[in-house]
């Protein structure tokens, strides 16, 4: 029978969860890391029990951990992230310009064949790779020396780069998103780069429909469809068909269309999953009534997926990084809250119980199913 | 030896104890004992001071006989109690945030 591994990154460690197909017993394992932030582990697609961390601490900088034994035992490995030219200046809150400085590892998107190269997203906006496991980073300057990059500004997380997409159709594509840039598409392999934002519309920056500027939270694809793109932005769930060249809204009758994730079902390419959040000023969610929306016609028509979750009295965000699925059959949907509870739902969303109630704020989950 | 007390998330992350103790030549100064506490321990590379520039994290500070020394010359040779082994260098990681 299949195993089920959930890699849980929280604001003061980090935490494996494991189950076996079924999803109805849970082993916690943690907290690796106790006392750091942890915005993400995730493992290699090739190398399962390979392992990538990022520990990172606003006092003590950024550490990487890999794991070599699905997180048994961890090693430290490279964690000089240097741009690979002078960094000059992006626009800081009050639009003045402001140095680039490395914070932090947002995010490790590993590579789908081989297992010593991995990206890494960071904050301020800039992608990394390693093809040597993480012993060495180097920066592909391309995306940060794009020529909009000084007009570059950061959301209320910092001016992160936290979500990376690789086509796995096409070596030379992938796409990232910046807090608050937006989208960025190359198709030589990050030698060059351009804006994907066409048919945002944001109508809380001056302009609205601005080349770069807007505020994406996330976006997810299906291997299947490797064109079609879905985003939730910080206001609207959006939809593209074209590799991200235009967008369009897909946010129907979601009773608020802010929020953070998105994610798609395994399976079905049509299907995704977004978790409504009142407001950019309330980050919880409507009404105290957490639920998942799913749509299974790519958008526009969501149903209320909240069997098993708080009804009432809940007042907790899901952070961008905190849903994932699972590869079993029927699909298995995860995410954490910063209240610190992590649900699991091994019926593609139609029932919902929490693995564990109070684990610290959850910033990052992945999931991995193994043989 | 040159004693050093390094910050709870620092010895879990070096798995040191709450104090270390180096052989640092003279003669004896932040940069020359961070510099060996690296060696030592290369996990902390980066966590104390910047890879590149060497420069003191903000939220990190070093005290030694009840003086701030964070914001002296790094190459200053640190107290005669410090070089002798009688007082620590205390590696420190500024109360903020609750």
């Amino acid at each position: 029978m299949s195993r089920i591994r959930v890699l849980v990154g929280t604001a003061k460690g980090g935490f494996i969860l494991t189950s076996d197909g079924l999803r109805k017993a849970w082993t916690v394992e943690g907290p690796h890391f106790a006392g750091w932030e942890i915005y993400h582990m995730i493992g290699s697609p090739v190398a399962p029990d390979r392992i990538f961390a990022s520990q990172t601490s606003g006092w003590f900088g950024q550490v990487v951990q890999r794991s070599e034994d699905g997180g048994k035992t961890w090693e430290a490995v490279g964690n000089e992230f240097a741009y690979a030219s002078t960094p000059g200046t992006h626009q800081w809150y009050d639009g003045t310009p402001h140095p680039w400085e490395f914070a932090r590892v947002w995010h490790f998107e590993p590579s789908l064949s081989d297992p010593d190269t991995v990206f890494a997203g960071v904050e301020d906006a800039g992608l990394f790779k390693t093809t040597d496991g993480g012993s060495t980073w180097s920066e592909i300057a391309g995306l940060r020396e794009n020529e909009t990059g000084r007009r570059w500004q950061p959301g209320a997380g910092g001016m992160c780069l936290h979500t990376i997409v690789l086509d796995p159709t096409n070596d030379e594509r992938m796409w990232v998103a910046i807090s608050a840039a937006g989208v960025f598409k190359t198709d030589d392999a990050g030698a060059t780069w351009s804006p994907a934002n066409v048919g945002l519309q944001s109508n809380y920056i001056p302009d609205p429909d601005a080349f770069v500027g807007h505020c994406v939270h996330r976006i997810a694809l299906h291997a299947e469809r490797p064109n079609v793109l879905f985003m939730q932005k910080h206001w609207d769930v959006m939809r593209s068909d074209d590799g991200a060249e235009t967008w369009h809204e897909i946010s129907g009758n979601l009773p608020t269309d802010f929020g953070f994730v998105v994610d798609t079902h395994a399976h079905a390419p049509e299907t995704l999953y977004v978790v409504p959040i009142t407001s950019d000023a309330h980050h919880f969610p409507p009404n105290g009534r957490l639920a998942v929306y799913r749509s299974r016609v790519g958008g526009n028509e969501w149903e209320e997926l909240g069997a098993g979750l708080p009804e009432r009295d809940c007042y907790v965000n899901v952070l961008r990084e905190a849903m994932a699925v699972d590869d079993l059959d029927p699909c298995g949907i995860y995410f954490g809250t910063t209240g610190g509870q992590v649900y699991v739902s091994s019926d593609e969303g139609d029932h919902w119980s929490a693995i564990v109630h109070d684990l610290p704020r959850v910033l990052s989950i992945e999931v991995q199913t193994l043989p | 030896m040159i004693r050093v007390v390094l910050p709870q998330l620092l010895r879990t992350l070096a798995a040191t104890q709450r104090e270390i103790e180096l052989d640092v030549a003279a003669p004896v100064t932040i940069e020359s004992v961070l510099d060996v506490v690296e060696a030592c321990y290369p996990v902390l590379r980066g966590t104390i001071r910047d890879i590149e520039t060497k420069k003191r994290r903000a939220f990190v500070r070093f005290f030694a006989c009840e003086e701030d020394l964070s914001h002296g010359p790094i190459d200053q040779p640190l107290p005669e109690l410090v070089v002798a082994g009688v007082e620590p260098l205390i590696v420190l990681g500024a109360i903020a945030g609750g």
